[in-house]
Protein backbone atom coordinates (compact mmCIF):
# COMPACT_ATOMS: atom_id res chain seq x y z
CA UNK A 1 0.00 0.00 0.00
CA UNK A 2 1.53 3.32 -1.18
CA UNK A 3 1.86 5.35 2.35
CA UNK A 4 -0.70 8.22 3.54
CA UNK A 5 1.94 10.88 4.13
CA UNK A 6 5.85 10.87 3.09
CA UNK A 7 8.19 12.61 4.44
CA UNK A 8 12.51 12.77 3.70
CA UNK A 9 15.20 14.86 4.78
CA UNK A 10 12.60 17.53 6.54
CA UNK A 11 14.56 20.76 7.18
CA UNK A 12 12.87 24.13 8.91
CA UNK A 13 14.87 27.02 9.68
CA UNK A 14 13.38 30.32 11.24
CA UNK A 15 15.44 32.87 10.58
CA UNK A 16 18.31 30.72 10.66
CA UNK A 17 17.68 29.02 14.13
CA UNK A 18 17.13 25.41 13.25
CA UNK A 19 13.79 24.00 13.82
CA UNK A 20 13.62 20.29 12.34
CA UNK A 21 16.52 18.99 10.70
CA UNK A 22 16.74 16.12 8.19
CA UNK A 23 13.37 14.40 9.33
CA UNK A 24 13.12 11.07 7.49
CA UNK A 25 9.07 9.51 7.81
CA UNK A 26 6.22 7.35 6.32
CA UNK A 27 2.76 6.83 7.73
CA UNK A 28 1.00 3.68 6.15
CA UNK A 29 -2.94 3.78 5.77
CA UNK A 30 -4.45 2.67 9.08
CA UNK A 31 -1.45 3.11 10.86
CA UNK A 32 -1.39 5.27 14.41
CA UNK A 33 1.69 7.21 15.38
CA UNK A 34 2.18 9.35 18.03
CA UNK A 35 4.78 12.02 17.86
CA UNK A 36 6.50 12.49 21.12
CA UNK A 37 8.38 15.80 22.01
CA UNK A 38 9.15 17.99 25.07
CA UNK A 39 7.66 22.01 24.62
CA UNK A 40 9.58 23.30 21.53
CA UNK A 41 10.83 19.77 20.41
CA UNK A 42 9.04 20.95 16.65
CA UNK A 43 6.00 18.29 16.68
CA UNK A 44 3.94 21.35 16.26
CA UNK A 45 6.29 22.77 13.10
CA UNK A 46 6.41 19.61 11.64
CA UNK A 47 2.15 19.40 12.16
CA UNK A 48 2.16 22.65 10.15
CA UNK A 49 4.42 21.82 7.51
CA UNK A 50 2.35 18.82 6.76
CA UNK A 51 -0.82 20.19 6.46
CA UNK A 52 1.09 23.31 4.17
CA UNK A 53 0.29 25.66 6.61
CA UNK A 54 4.28 26.58 6.93
CA UNK A 55 6.80 26.04 4.09
CA UNK A 56 9.82 23.93 4.80
CA UNK A 57 12.87 25.19 4.46
CA UNK A 58 13.94 21.94 2.43
CA UNK A 59 13.18 18.34 1.58
CA UNK A 60 10.86 16.16 0.20
CA UNK A 61 6.48 15.56 1.75
CA UNK A 62 3.91 14.18 -0.06
CA UNK A 63 0.45 14.08 2.25
CA UNK A 64 -2.25 11.82 0.31
CA UNK A 65 -0.43 11.62 -3.16
CA UNK A 66 -0.15 15.40 -3.46
CA UNK A 67 1.63 18.19 -2.49
CA UNK A 68 1.04 19.31 1.34
CA UNK A 69 -1.60 22.05 1.61
CA UNK A 70 -3.13 21.94 -2.26
CA UNK A 71 -6.36 21.17 -2.19
CA UNK A 72 -6.22 17.70 -3.51
CA UNK A 73 -4.32 17.20 0.24
CA UNK A 74 -6.26 19.41 2.29
CA UNK A 75 -9.83 17.69 1.25
CA UNK A 76 -8.41 14.52 2.47
CA UNK A 77 -6.47 15.87 5.74
CA UNK A 78 -8.41 16.88 8.96
CA UNK A 79 -6.41 18.70 11.49
CA UNK A 80 -6.76 19.34 15.53
CA UNK A 81 -5.07 21.78 16.59
CA UNK A 82 -3.32 22.36 19.77
CA UNK A 83 -6.01 24.67 22.05
CA UNK A 84 -8.20 24.82 19.49
CA UNK A 85 -10.69 27.91 19.33
CA UNK A 86 -13.64 28.45 17.45
CA UNK A 87 -15.44 31.62 17.25
CA UNK A 88 -17.42 32.30 20.61
CA UNK A 89 -20.82 33.89 19.70
CA UNK A 90 -21.83 30.74 17.08
CA UNK A 91 -23.08 27.73 19.10
CA UNK A 92 -21.34 24.23 18.39
CA UNK A 93 -24.09 23.40 15.89
CA UNK A 94 -23.62 26.81 13.94
CA UNK A 95 -19.89 25.83 14.17
CA UNK A 96 -19.86 22.40 12.53
CA UNK A 97 -22.35 23.13 9.99
CA UNK A 98 -19.99 25.89 9.02
CA UNK A 99 -17.04 23.35 8.67
CA UNK A 100 -19.34 20.85 7.12
CA UNK A 101 -20.24 23.18 4.12
CA UNK A 102 -16.43 23.70 3.46
CA UNK A 103 -15.86 20.48 2.92
CA UNK A 104 -18.70 20.05 0.72
CA UNK A 105 -20.85 17.81 3.05
CA UNK A 106 -24.77 18.01 4.48
CA UNK A 107 -25.63 19.86 7.18
CA UNK A 108 -27.57 17.37 8.51
CA UNK A 109 -24.55 15.65 9.77
CA UNK A 110 -23.99 18.35 12.81
CA UNK A 111 -26.01 16.54 14.97
CA UNK A 112 -24.51 12.76 14.22
CA UNK A 113 -21.07 14.58 14.82
CA UNK A 114 -21.83 16.04 17.93
CA UNK A 115 -23.66 12.93 19.45
CA UNK A 116 -20.09 10.71 18.77
CA UNK A 117 -18.16 13.24 20.75
CA UNK A 118 -20.57 13.61 23.36
CA UNK A 119 -21.64 16.98 22.88
CA UNK A 120 -25.48 16.49 21.61
CA UNK A 121 -26.85 18.57 24.83
CA UNK A 122 -24.83 21.30 24.53
CA UNK A 123 -24.91 21.58 20.66
CA UNK A 124 -27.03 24.80 20.64
CA UNK A 125 -25.44 26.75 23.42
CA UNK A 126 -22.51 29.24 22.30
CA UNK A 127 -19.18 27.97 21.99
CA UNK A 128 -18.16 30.93 24.35
CA UNK A 129 -20.18 28.72 27.31
CA UNK A 130 -18.45 25.76 26.95
CA UNK A 131 -15.14 24.18 28.95
CA UNK A 132 -11.81 23.46 27.33
CA UNK A 133 -12.60 19.62 27.31
CA UNK A 134 -16.18 20.99 25.43
CA UNK A 135 -13.95 22.84 23.00
CA UNK A 136 -11.72 19.88 22.20
CA UNK A 137 -14.69 17.78 21.46
CA UNK A 138 -16.16 20.16 18.95
CA UNK A 139 -12.26 20.24 17.36
CA UNK A 140 -12.62 16.40 17.46
CA UNK A 141 -16.25 16.50 15.61
CA UNK A 142 -14.41 18.42 12.98
CA UNK A 143 -11.88 16.35 12.44
CA UNK A 144 -14.12 13.27 11.63
CA UNK A 145 -15.75 15.64 9.04
CA UNK A 146 -15.74 13.71 5.80
CA UNK A 147 -13.88 10.50 6.44
CA UNK A 148 -10.27 12.09 6.67
CA UNK A 149 -7.11 10.13 5.03
CA UNK A 150 -5.02 11.78 7.40
CA UNK A 151 -5.54 12.60 11.00
CA UNK A 152 -3.26 15.12 12.10
CA UNK A 153 -3.89 15.64 15.93
CA UNK A 154 -1.88 17.92 17.80
CA UNK A 155 -1.91 16.86 21.75
CA UNK A 156 -5.71 15.72 21.23
CA UNK A 157 -6.31 14.46 24.86
CA UNK A 158 -5.20 17.71 26.71
CA UNK A 159 -8.11 19.09 28.55
CA UNK A 160 -10.13 16.13 28.52
CA UNK A 161 -10.72 13.85 32.03
CA UNK A 162 -9.28 10.19 31.89
CA UNK A 163 -12.97 8.88 30.68
CA UNK A 164 -13.15 11.06 27.99
CA UNK A 165 -9.77 9.84 26.82
CA UNK A 166 -10.30 5.94 26.59
CA UNK A 167 -13.64 6.80 24.62
CA UNK A 168 -11.01 9.69 22.00
CA UNK A 169 -8.65 6.20 21.69
CA UNK A 170 -11.71 4.09 21.10
CA UNK A 171 -12.65 6.51 18.33
CA UNK A 172 -9.16 6.68 17.01
CA UNK A 173 -9.30 3.21 16.65
CA UNK A 174 -12.46 2.63 15.06
CA UNK A 175 -10.52 5.19 12.65
CA UNK A 176 -8.16 3.54 12.36
CA UNK A 177 -9.36 0.36 11.38
CA UNK A 178 -11.03 2.15 8.42
CA UNK A 179 -7.77 2.69 6.93
CA UNK A 180 -7.40 6.76 8.01
CA UNK A 181 -3.64 7.10 9.09
CA UNK A 182 -3.31 8.90 12.61
CA UNK A 183 -0.47 10.95 13.58
CA UNK A 184 -1.20 12.53 17.00
CA UNK A 185 1.62 14.92 19.37
CA UNK A 186 1.96 13.99 22.73
CA UNK A 187 3.53 15.18 25.77
CA UNK A 188 3.83 12.26 27.66
CA UNK A 189 4.76 8.10 26.65
CA UNK A 190 2.43 7.09 29.65
CA UNK A 191 -0.23 8.18 27.81
CA UNK A 192 0.18 7.00 23.92
CA UNK A 193 1.08 3.70 25.15
CA UNK A 194 -1.27 0.68 23.82
CA UNK A 195 -3.07 3.48 21.72
CA UNK A 196 -0.35 3.72 18.79
CA UNK A 197 1.69 1.39 16.64
CA UNK A 198 4.29 3.58 16.50
CA UNK A 199 6.32 6.18 18.45
CA UNK A 200 8.29 9.06 17.09
CA UNK A 201 10.53 10.92 19.40
CA UNK A 202 11.33 14.25 18.24
CA UNK A 203 14.53 16.26 20.77
CA UNK A 204 15.38 19.51 19.34
CA UNK A 205 14.07 19.06 16.01
CA UNK A 206 15.53 15.73 15.21
CA UNK A 207 13.62 12.41 15.35
CA UNK A 208 16.09 10.30 17.91
CA UNK A 209 13.94 7.27 17.92
CA UNK A 210 11.10 5.71 16.09
CA UNK A 211 9.61 2.30 16.57
CA UNK A 212 6.92 0.20 18.80
CA UNK A 213 7.26 0.64 22.15
CA UNK A 214 8.67 -2.69 22.85
CA UNK A 215 11.72 -1.78 20.29
CA UNK A 216 12.13 1.71 21.93
CA UNK A 217 12.58 -0.71 25.72
CA UNK A 218 14.82 -2.77 24.12
CA UNK A 219 17.24 -0.10 22.44
CA UNK A 220 17.01 1.81 25.19
CA UNK A 221 18.11 -1.03 27.63
CA UNK A 222 17.38 0.75 31.01
CA UNK A 223 18.08 -1.03 34.05
CA UNK A 224 15.73 -3.07 35.81
CA UNK A 225 14.78 -2.08 39.52
CA UNK A 226 14.53 -5.08 42.37
CA UNK A 227 12.87 -4.03 45.56
CA UNK A 228 13.86 -6.61 48.21
CA UNK A 229 12.04 -6.82 51.19
CA UNK A 230 14.06 -9.26 53.61
CA UNK A 231 12.50 -11.32 56.67
CA UNK A 232 13.07 -10.03 60.03
CA UNK A 233 16.66 -9.69 60.77
CA UNK A 234 18.07 -11.63 57.81
CA UNK A 235 18.41 -7.89 55.83
CA UNK A 236 22.13 -8.12 56.77
CA UNK A 237 22.54 -11.38 55.10
CA UNK A 238 20.77 -10.50 52.26
CA UNK A 239 22.26 -7.26 51.82
CA UNK A 240 25.82 -9.56 51.92
CA UNK A 241 24.45 -11.32 49.02
CA UNK A 242 23.57 -8.84 46.47
CA UNK A 243 26.48 -6.62 46.12
CA UNK A 244 25.40 -2.76 45.31
CA UNK A 245 21.77 -3.31 47.13
CA UNK A 246 20.87 -0.02 48.94
CA UNK A 247 18.59 -0.14 51.45
CA UNK A 248 15.23 2.28 51.58
CA UNK A 249 12.57 2.41 54.36
CA UNK A 250 13.04 -1.16 54.91
CA UNK A 251 13.57 -2.75 51.56
CA UNK A 252 16.62 -3.41 49.66
CA UNK A 253 16.56 -1.71 46.40
CA UNK A 254 18.75 -2.90 43.37
CA UNK A 255 19.10 -2.13 40.01
CA UNK A 256 20.63 -4.60 37.13
CA UNK A 257 20.76 -4.52 33.19
CA UNK A 258 17.75 -6.59 31.44
CA UNK A 259 20.27 -9.16 30.43
CA UNK A 260 21.59 -9.68 34.02
CA UNK A 261 17.93 -9.93 35.31
CA UNK A 262 17.11 -13.85 35.05
CA UNK A 263 20.71 -14.25 36.84
CA UNK A 264 19.36 -11.84 40.32
CA UNK A 265 16.52 -12.70 40.01
CA UNK A 266 17.78 -16.57 40.30
CA UNK A 267 20.60 -15.23 42.82
CA UNK A 268 17.88 -13.72 44.95
CA UNK A 269 15.19 -16.99 44.69
CA UNK A 270 18.12 -19.02 46.24
CA UNK A 271 18.44 -17.56 49.17
CA UNK A 272 15.01 -19.52 50.30
CA UNK A 273 12.17 -18.42 52.61
CA UNK A 274 14.97 -15.12 54.32
CA UNK A 275 12.81 -13.17 51.32
CA UNK A 276 9.95 -11.96 52.22
CA UNK A 277 8.78 -10.38 49.27
CA UNK A 278 10.73 -9.34 45.94
CA UNK A 279 9.20 -6.58 43.41
CA UNK A 280 10.63 -6.36 39.77
CA UNK A 281 10.08 -2.76 38.44
CA UNK A 282 11.11 -2.37 34.61
CA UNK A 283 12.13 1.08 33.68
CA UNK A 284 9.09 3.36 33.44
CA UNK A 285 7.50 5.01 29.92
CA UNK A 286 8.48 8.36 31.57
CA UNK A 287 12.20 6.82 31.89
CA UNK A 288 12.18 5.25 28.02
CA UNK A 289 11.27 8.77 27.11
CA UNK A 290 13.78 10.88 28.99
CA UNK A 291 16.37 8.59 27.92
CA UNK A 292 15.85 9.37 24.24
CA UNK A 293 14.63 13.05 24.52
CA UNK A 294 17.59 14.06 26.70
CA UNK A 295 20.58 12.17 24.61
CA UNK A 296 21.10 15.46 22.85
CA UNK A 297 22.96 16.37 26.06
CA UNK A 298 19.62 18.80 26.93
CA UNK B 1 -20.00 29.10 -4.57
CA UNK B 2 -21.00 27.10 -1.44
CA UNK B 3 -18.09 28.05 0.62
CA UNK B 4 -18.15 31.71 0.30
CA UNK B 5 -21.60 31.66 1.20
CA UNK B 6 -20.88 29.18 4.38
CA UNK B 7 -18.74 31.49 5.23
CA UNK B 8 -21.19 34.84 4.42
CA UNK B 9 -23.60 33.09 6.79
CA UNK B 10 -21.35 32.66 10.03
CA UNK B 11 -20.05 36.23 9.86
CA UNK B 12 -23.49 37.37 9.07
CA UNK B 13 -24.37 35.32 12.20
CA UNK B 14 -21.39 36.55 14.77
CA UNK B 15 -22.10 40.27 13.16
CA UNK B 16 -26.10 39.80 14.46
CA UNK B 17 -25.03 38.38 17.88
CA UNK B 18 -22.24 41.44 18.33
CA UNK B 19 -24.81 43.53 17.80
CA UNK B 20 -23.34 44.84 14.31
CA UNK B 21 -25.71 44.63 12.46
CA UNK B 22 -28.23 46.66 14.67
CA UNK B 23 -25.76 49.40 15.52
CA UNK B 24 -25.34 49.88 11.96
CA UNK B 25 -29.45 49.91 10.99
CA UNK B 26 -29.54 52.55 14.20
CA UNK B 27 -27.21 54.82 13.44
CA UNK B 28 -27.94 55.34 9.59
CA UNK B 29 -31.67 55.17 10.36
CA UNK B 30 -31.56 58.01 13.18
CA UNK B 31 -29.11 60.32 11.21
CA UNK B 32 -30.99 60.15 7.97
CA UNK B 33 -34.33 60.91 10.23
CA UNK B 34 -32.56 63.63 11.47
CA UNK B 35 -31.12 64.96 8.43
CA UNK B 36 -34.11 65.05 7.17
CA UNK B 37 -36.18 66.89 9.63
CA UNK B 38 -33.11 69.45 10.10
CA UNK B 39 -31.56 69.45 6.52
CA UNK B 40 -34.57 70.77 4.42
CA UNK B 41 -34.93 74.12 5.88
CA UNK B 42 -33.51 75.58 2.72
CA UNK B 43 -35.61 73.68 0.45
CA UNK B 44 -37.89 76.88 -0.33
CA UNK B 45 -35.22 79.10 -1.13
CA UNK B 46 -33.35 76.61 -3.64
CA UNK B 47 -36.72 75.87 -5.91
CA UNK B 48 -35.71 72.27 -5.84
CA UNK B 49 -37.42 69.12 -3.88
CA UNK B 50 -37.06 67.92 -0.49
CA UNK B 51 -35.71 64.94 -0.64
CA UNK B 52 -32.81 66.15 -3.42
CA UNK B 53 -31.59 68.41 -0.95
CA UNK B 54 -31.71 65.73 1.81
CA UNK B 55 -29.58 63.60 -0.59
CA UNK B 56 -27.15 66.28 -0.76
CA UNK B 57 -26.92 66.58 3.53
CA UNK B 58 -26.74 62.40 3.55
CA UNK B 59 -23.81 62.48 0.75
CA UNK B 60 -21.84 64.58 3.59
CA UNK B 61 -22.93 62.72 5.92
CA UNK B 62 -21.64 59.46 4.41
CA UNK B 63 -18.71 60.18 3.15
CA UNK B 64 -17.84 60.37 7.34
CA UNK B 65 -20.39 57.07 8.24
CA UNK B 66 -19.99 54.57 5.52
CA UNK B 67 -16.23 54.18 6.13
CA UNK B 68 -16.30 54.42 9.78
CA UNK B 69 -18.96 51.45 9.80
CA UNK B 70 -17.20 49.67 7.25
CA UNK B 71 -13.54 50.08 8.86
CA UNK B 72 -14.87 49.18 12.22
CA UNK B 73 -16.70 45.77 10.67
CA UNK B 74 -13.71 44.70 8.98
CA UNK B 75 -10.66 45.78 10.78
CA UNK B 76 -10.95 42.51 13.32
CA UNK B 77 -12.06 39.94 10.27
CA UNK B 78 -7.99 38.47 9.89
CA UNK B 79 -6.47 39.81 13.25
CA UNK B 80 -9.13 39.08 15.20
CA UNK B 81 -9.00 34.45 13.67
CA UNK B 82 -5.19 35.39 14.32
CA UNK B 83 -5.20 36.20 17.69
CA UNK B 84 -8.04 33.84 18.75
CA UNK B 85 -6.54 31.03 17.05
CA UNK B 86 -9.26 30.08 14.14
CA UNK B 87 -6.74 31.00 11.24
CA UNK B 88 -5.01 27.57 10.86
CA UNK B 89 -7.88 25.11 11.26
CA UNK B 90 -9.84 27.19 9.01
CA UNK B 91 -6.61 27.44 6.50
CA UNK B 92 -6.95 23.79 6.78
CA UNK B 93 -10.18 23.30 5.40
CA UNK B 94 -10.30 23.16 1.33
CA UNK B 95 -10.96 26.51 1.18
CA UNK B 96 -9.05 29.21 -0.68
CA UNK B 97 -8.21 32.71 0.77
CA UNK B 98 -10.13 34.05 -1.31
CA UNK B 99 -13.06 32.41 -0.75
CA UNK B 100 -12.81 33.04 3.10
CA UNK B 101 -12.20 36.95 2.25
CA UNK B 102 -15.43 36.97 -0.54
CA UNK B 103 -17.24 35.31 2.14
CA UNK B 104 -16.69 37.96 4.73
CA UNK B 105 -17.05 40.47 2.48
CA UNK B 106 -20.21 39.34 1.57
CA UNK B 107 -21.95 39.29 4.98
CA UNK B 108 -20.26 42.91 5.92
CA UNK B 109 -21.35 44.67 2.65
CA UNK B 110 -24.94 42.50 2.99
CA UNK B 111 -24.84 44.37 6.55
CA UNK B 112 -24.02 47.34 5.29
CA UNK B 113 -26.56 47.72 2.37
CA UNK B 114 -29.45 46.93 4.86
CA UNK B 115 -28.38 50.07 7.02
CA UNK B 116 -28.28 52.09 3.81
CA UNK B 117 -31.60 51.01 2.85
CA UNK B 118 -33.08 51.37 5.91
CA UNK B 119 -31.61 54.84 6.41
CA UNK B 120 -32.09 55.87 2.84
CA UNK B 121 -35.76 54.11 2.64
CA UNK B 122 -36.89 56.18 6.03
CA UNK B 123 -35.59 59.40 4.62
CA UNK B 124 -37.65 59.28 1.33
CA UNK B 125 -40.73 58.06 3.29
CA UNK B 126 -40.66 61.27 5.30
CA UNK B 127 -39.89 63.43 2.51
CA UNK B 128 -42.55 61.92 0.48
CA UNK B 129 -44.77 62.30 3.17
CA UNK B 130 -44.42 66.05 3.67
CA UNK B 131 -43.65 67.11 -0.29
CA UNK B 132 -44.83 65.10 -2.74
CA UNK B 133 -42.62 66.51 -5.18
CA UNK B 134 -40.35 64.52 -3.38
CA UNK B 135 -40.76 62.12 -6.12
CA UNK B 136 -38.07 63.64 -8.65
CA UNK B 137 -35.36 63.37 -6.13
CA UNK B 138 -35.41 59.65 -6.32
CA UNK B 139 -32.97 58.64 -8.64
CA UNK B 140 -30.40 60.90 -6.71
CA UNK B 141 -31.34 58.95 -3.77
CA UNK B 142 -31.02 55.60 -5.56
CA UNK B 143 -27.47 56.57 -7.12
CA UNK B 144 -26.37 57.60 -3.34
CA UNK B 145 -27.86 54.64 -2.06
CA UNK B 146 -25.88 52.35 -4.67
CA UNK B 147 -22.62 54.53 -4.11
CA UNK B 148 -22.54 54.15 -0.31
CA UNK B 149 -22.85 50.39 -0.89
CA UNK B 150 -19.60 50.76 -3.42
CA UNK B 151 -17.71 53.19 -0.78
CA UNK B 152 -18.71 50.18 1.78
CA UNK B 153 -17.04 47.81 -0.30
CA UNK B 154 -13.89 49.84 -0.52
CA UNK B 155 -13.48 50.59 3.05
CA UNK B 156 -14.07 46.86 3.71
CA UNK B 157 -11.66 45.95 1.37
CA UNK B 158 -9.06 48.14 3.26
CA UNK B 159 -10.17 47.73 6.79
CA UNK B 160 -9.46 43.54 5.66
CA UNK B 161 -6.09 45.08 4.35
CA UNK B 162 -4.98 47.09 7.54
CA UNK B 163 -6.50 43.59 9.60
CA UNK B 164 -4.27 41.25 7.44
CA UNK B 165 -0.65 43.71 8.17
CA UNK B 166 -1.26 44.09 11.78
CA UNK B 167 -2.41 40.62 12.52
CA UNK B 168 -3.44 41.88 16.00
CA UNK B 169 -6.73 43.35 16.64
CA UNK B 170 -5.17 46.34 18.95
CA UNK B 171 -3.25 47.32 16.12
CA UNK B 172 -5.56 46.81 13.36
CA UNK B 173 -7.87 48.86 15.03
CA UNK B 174 -5.35 51.79 14.98
CA UNK B 175 -4.67 51.44 11.60
CA UNK B 176 -8.38 51.68 10.34
CA UNK B 177 -8.92 54.45 12.62
CA UNK B 178 -5.56 56.58 11.15
CA UNK B 179 -6.95 55.15 7.69
CA UNK B 180 -10.32 56.82 8.18
CA UNK B 181 -8.79 59.69 9.43
CA UNK B 182 -6.20 60.31 7.05
CA UNK B 183 -9.27 59.24 3.70
CA UNK B 184 -11.70 61.12 5.11
CA UNK B 185 -10.63 63.84 7.18
CA UNK B 186 -7.09 65.14 6.92
CA UNK B 187 -6.87 64.42 3.03
CA UNK B 188 -9.61 67.35 2.15
CA UNK B 189 -8.16 69.43 4.59
CA UNK B 190 -4.41 69.48 3.11
CA UNK B 191 -6.35 69.76 -0.16
CA UNK B 192 -8.02 72.62 1.04
CA UNK B 193 -4.87 73.95 2.47
CA UNK B 194 -3.19 73.28 -0.53
CA UNK B 195 -5.93 75.29 -3.19
CA UNK B 196 -5.74 78.05 -0.46
CA UNK B 197 -1.57 78.44 -0.79
CA UNK B 198 -2.19 77.69 -4.84
CA UNK B 199 -4.35 80.72 -5.26
CA UNK B 200 -5.54 79.27 -8.81
CA UNK B 201 -2.19 77.93 -10.08
CA UNK B 202 -1.26 74.64 -11.28
CA UNK B 203 -2.34 72.78 -8.44
CA UNK B 204 -5.94 73.73 -8.50
CA UNK B 205 -6.22 73.33 -11.98
CA UNK B 206 -4.24 70.06 -12.54
CA UNK B 207 -3.64 68.37 -9.32
CA UNK B 208 -6.36 69.28 -7.44
CA UNK B 209 -8.89 66.89 -9.93
CA UNK B 210 -7.05 64.51 -9.90
CA UNK B 211 -6.52 64.01 -6.28
CA UNK B 212 -10.33 64.18 -5.18
CA UNK B 213 -10.45 61.49 -8.12
CA UNK B 214 -7.68 59.30 -6.63
CA UNK B 215 -9.40 59.41 -2.95
CA UNK B 216 -12.45 56.90 -2.98
CA UNK B 217 -14.43 58.95 -0.39
CA UNK B 218 -13.96 62.29 -2.61
CA UNK B 219 -14.15 60.48 -5.81
CA UNK B 220 -17.78 59.32 -4.12
CA UNK B 221 -19.08 62.64 -3.20
CA UNK B 222 -18.24 64.33 -6.59
CA UNK B 223 -20.20 61.69 -8.24
CA UNK B 224 -23.10 62.19 -6.16
CA UNK B 225 -23.18 66.27 -6.10
CA UNK B 226 -21.99 66.09 -9.75
CA UNK B 227 -25.01 64.64 -10.68
CA UNK B 228 -27.45 65.95 -7.98
CA UNK B 229 -29.71 68.98 -8.84
CA UNK B 230 -28.61 70.36 -5.16
CA UNK B 231 -24.75 71.07 -6.14
CA UNK B 232 -25.63 74.67 -5.29
CA UNK B 233 -26.39 73.20 -1.79
CA UNK B 234 -23.11 71.64 -0.93
CA UNK B 235 -20.58 73.53 0.49
CA UNK B 236 -16.74 72.80 -0.08
CA UNK B 237 -14.56 70.72 -1.87
CA UNK B 238 -18.17 69.71 -3.32
CA UNK B 239 -18.06 72.76 -5.52
CA UNK B 240 -15.08 71.27 -7.62
CA UNK B 241 -17.83 68.83 -8.42
CA UNK B 242 -18.71 71.06 -11.64
CA UNK B 243 -15.29 70.83 -13.44
CA UNK B 244 -14.92 66.95 -13.25
CA UNK B 245 -16.91 65.09 -15.57
CA UNK B 246 -18.68 62.53 -14.09
CA UNK B 247 -18.06 59.49 -15.83
CA UNK B 248 -14.79 60.31 -13.83
CA UNK B 249 -15.62 60.16 -10.82
CA UNK B 250 -18.11 57.02 -11.43
CA UNK B 251 -14.68 55.24 -12.74
CA UNK B 252 -13.10 56.21 -9.45
CA UNK B 253 -16.27 54.83 -7.54
CA UNK B 254 -16.47 51.62 -9.52
CA UNK B 255 -12.45 50.98 -9.63
CA UNK B 256 -11.99 51.61 -5.97
CA UNK B 257 -13.79 48.67 -4.40
CA UNK B 258 -11.45 45.89 -7.00
CA UNK B 259 -8.41 47.86 -6.09
CA UNK B 260 -9.15 47.65 -2.18
CA UNK B 261 -9.78 43.81 -1.99
CA UNK B 262 -7.05 43.31 -4.64
CA UNK B 263 -5.14 44.78 -2.01
CA UNK B 264 -6.75 43.20 1.08
CA UNK B 265 -6.12 39.66 -0.90
CA UNK B 266 -2.65 40.08 -1.88
CA UNK B 267 -2.29 40.96 2.44
CA UNK B 268 -4.15 37.96 3.56
CA UNK B 269 -1.65 35.75 1.49
CA UNK B 270 1.19 36.99 2.96
CA UNK B 271 -0.27 35.83 6.79
CA UNK B 272 1.18 33.30 7.77
CA UNK B 273 -0.89 31.00 10.71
Amino acid sequence: MTPTLTISQLTKSFQGVSALSDVTLSVAPGERVALLGHNGAGKSTMMKIILGLIPATSGQMTVCGAAPGSPQARRQVAYLPENVAFHPALTGQEQLHHYLALRGESRKLALPLLERVGLHDAARRRIGTYSKGMRQRVGLAQALIGQPRLLVLDEPTSGLDPVSRRDFYTLLDGLAAEGASILLSSHALTEVEARTDRILILSSGRLVATGSLADLRRRADLPVTLHVTARNGYANQIAANLPGAIEVAGALHLECTQAQKLEMLGRIASLGDRVADLEVLPPSLEDIYSHFSKRDGQ
Amino acid sequence: MNRILATASSEFRIALRNRWVAIALVLMAVFSLVLSLAGSAPSGGLGVDRLSVVVASLTSLSVYLIPLLALLMSFDAIAGEVERGTLPLLLTYPVARGEVLLGKLTAHLGILALAVLAGHGLAAGLAYSLDETSIEGLPALWRLSWTSVLLGATFLGAGYAVSAVARRPSGAAGLAVGLWLGLVVLYDLGLLAAVVADNGGWFTTRAFPVALLANPADAFRLFNLSASQATAAAAGVGGAAGVIPAWQSLLSVLLWPLAALAVAGLAFRKVIP
